[in-house]
């Protein structure tokens, strides 16, 4: 059963009309399946013509889609002999991040990702991808542990941010985030991130500050949410819509402001509608990413790394 | 109070004739409400004699306070471009721009300056809050990177003083790249071995905090900042209760192991300049005699705080 956004309504009853169709046809029904047929021509066309103009709210919302594949979907169809590893070594484990070894197309990397959870009991023990000074704190033990054995890192991002709560402000969040940019910025082997659903702020830059940052057509990248930028400029969550568009935090917004260095194409309907699909194309994105890095030595992955910050909103260079 | 009254005296006068002269001869402290002389404020780097409330202070002040005989050169930074996104809320951003350049007489939000700390020269990198809540765009950015060189080209140690709600809203994502295109800055320095000091001062939150804020081989922070990642009013709505008192403060910070120091901002001079000196193996010179001498002045609950 697929969720419908609120302007999916449209596709929503055309679905629902086939279906019915469907289920009243009892045996051969020429005419019916005849009717079927132009509905579900329709009913794609529609699809198609709805998500080439998406508003940067609507992109949002698919960004946060709750059938959008996430972490763990990838895991399960990329890699191979998933290890995870746990822990901070510091306070505990925070299940918001998670990451380990395994084997992407025939080499060992280590990859992290949030994990937001994908039912009610899940998101909770998740935290909905809103991760603690405990999850930074993995990853960076994760990127250096890949550091030591020269092994790509590859991070898939998916956060509304990192979590604002007594206890992440007491453990040292600001910090915990400060010291895994820095750390994505020191590494010596290839660090691809890609932005699978929501890119929320220092939550998401902290595991995204790669030598590839790689966005999904319709995932989002933005310094601070549409809401909580509409209540704090516009006095008024309300306004969140323009507020989307004000912080242009699309893909193709980033794409040309240089942020990204790519966008990966969705299948018809946005990356709920075809997982396996969007998987695919993710796992290929990746593979050429880590291909055009596999001429820079370590100290040259660095350099990449530090220029392409240094130089982004064209005011310094290295 | 002597080095004080000794060498910052002319420069702060030269300030109060100039801006202040219009405004009352009396203030009103915004934490304990005791009416204060404005000179007097203004003299004790806007920290008030009643309940030792720091208040904010800009960049000028803050050199004039922290360099020897408040002799420094103030860095020629880049000029980032006026809004890159076109953003407009309620407002324009360009004209948010404008009211904050024509309030403050500035072109953004840091200032950088070179000059020596008790005989030590150094690069300082000062945000400011009065402008546009100190937040870090482009510019901040830019300031940073410019500052770091500096401090590697000339072998400086480097102090950066802190003060923002965040990033800035209005440049977007580009903002949020500040975070790691300072923490790039801030590695640079690393590198060449040089020290990183952050004073973080009321307030330093969001991507501020979460990237060259808390990167400083030493942090200190000025007494009760208000220090953190997601704002207090954030987390009340997240958790929907009361947050306790003294929560992310910078006595808290110090508790929670996340700065090494809570220094009262008389006492800031003298502390700098003993820390860079031990830092950089050097020995006391005459220079840092005499600011030495006025940590001896400070009174107790002063020293209580710087130590
Ligand atoms: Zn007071």
């Amino acid at each position: 059963m697929v969720s419908f956004l609120d302007f999916e309504k449209p596709i929503a009853e055309l679905e629902g009309r086939i279906e019915g169709l469907r289920q009243m046809s009892t045996d051969n029904d020429a005419k019916v399946a005849d009717e079927v047929l132009k509905l579900e021509a329709r009913a794609n066309q529609m699809v198609r013509s709805i998500y080439s103009k998406l508003s940067p709210w609507q992109k949002t919302q698919v960004a946060r889609h709750p059938d959008r594949p996430h972490f763990e979907n990838y895991i399960e169809e990329l890699f191979v002999d998933y290890t995870e590893l746990a822990g901070d070594r510091c306070f505990g484990d925070d299940v918001a991040i998670l990451g380990g070894l395994a084997e992407f197309r025939g080499r060992s990397v280590v990859v992290i990702g949030h994990e937001k959870g994908s039912d009610t009991a899940s998101r909770v023990a998740h935290n909905f991808g809103m991760a603690r000074p405990e999850g930074y704190r993995k990853a960076v033990r994760l990127m250096d542990l890949a550091n030591r054995f020269g092994l790509p890192v590859i991070t898939l991002v998916d956060t509304a941010g990192a979590y604002p709560g007594i206890d992440a402000e007491e453990r040292g969040q600001a910090e915990a985030i400060a010291r895994s940019i820095e750390c994505c910025l020191r590494l010596e082997v290839p660090l691809i991130a890609v932005i699978v659903g929501e890119g929320g702020s220092g939550g998401a830059v902290a595991l995204a500050s790669g030598n590839k940052v790689i966005m999904m057509e319709h995932s989002i990248y933005s310094v601070i949410s549409p809401e909580g930028c509409a209540s704090i400029l516009w006095h008024s969550s309300e306004n969140a819509q323009a507020a989307a568009s004000a912080l242009k935090l699309t893909a193709q917004d980033l794409l040309e402001l240089e942020v990204v260095d790519q966008v990966i194409e969705e299948p018809a309907g946005g990356a709920h509608r075809d997982r396996a699909q969007t998987i695919e194309s993710v796992g290929d994105a990746i593979e050429r990413a880590l291909e055009s890095l596999s001429e820079l030595d370590g100290a040259q992955l660095k350099t990449h790394r530090r220029e392409k910050f240094l130089t982004i909103g064209g005011l310094n260079s290295v | 109070m002597n080095w004080l009254s000794n060498f910052i005296r002319p420069r702060i006068r030269a300030v109060f004739k100039k801006k202040d002269s219009s405004q009352d001869a009396w203030l009103q402290c915004p934490k304990c409400n005791e009416n204060i002389f404005r000179k007097d404020y203004v003299e004790a780097q806007r920290v008030c004699p009643h309940c030792d409330h720091h208040g904010r202070i800009g960049s000028q002040e803050r050199f004039d306070a922290l360099f020897d005989n408040a002799t420094y050169t103030e860095s020629e930074l880049p000029r980032a471009p006026d809004d890159p996104l076109k953003f407009r809320d309620k407002k324009k951003y360009t004209d948010r721009l404008k009211e904050a350049r024509a309030k403050t007489q500035k072109v953004d939000a840091m200032a950088v300056a070179q000059g020596p700390i008790g005989g030590i020269e150094t690069v300082v990198a000062v945000q400011d809050f009065a402008f546009m809540g100190g937040s870090m765009g482009l510019a901040i950015g830019a300031a940073i990177v410019v500052a770091a060189k500096q401090a590697i080209a000339e072998n400086a140690p480097m102090v950066l003083f802190s003060a923002a709600g965040g990033a800035r809203m209005q440049e977007g994502i580009l903002s949020l790249m500040q975070m790691p295109k300072t923490t790039v800055a801030i590695d640079m320095l690393r590198d060449a071995g040089l020290p990183y000091i952050v004073v973080l001062t009321d307030p330093t939150t969001g991507g501020v905090t979460a990237s060259y804020a808390m990167l400083g081989d030493i942090n200190m922070a000025e007494p009760n900042a208000l220090i953190g990642f997601a704002g207090p009013r954030v987390i009340e709505n997240t958790i929907g209760e009361k947050l306790p008192e003294g929560f992310q403060r910078a006595e808290y910070l110090r508790d929670h192991g996340m700065v090494d120091m809570v220094v009262h901002r008389r006492a800031l001079k003298e502390t700098l300049a003993r820390t860079l000196r031990l830092l950089l193996n050097r020995r006391a010179t005459d220079q840092s005699e005499e600011t030495r001498e006025s940590e001896d002045n400070l009174t107790a609950s002063e020293q209580s705080a710087a130590s």
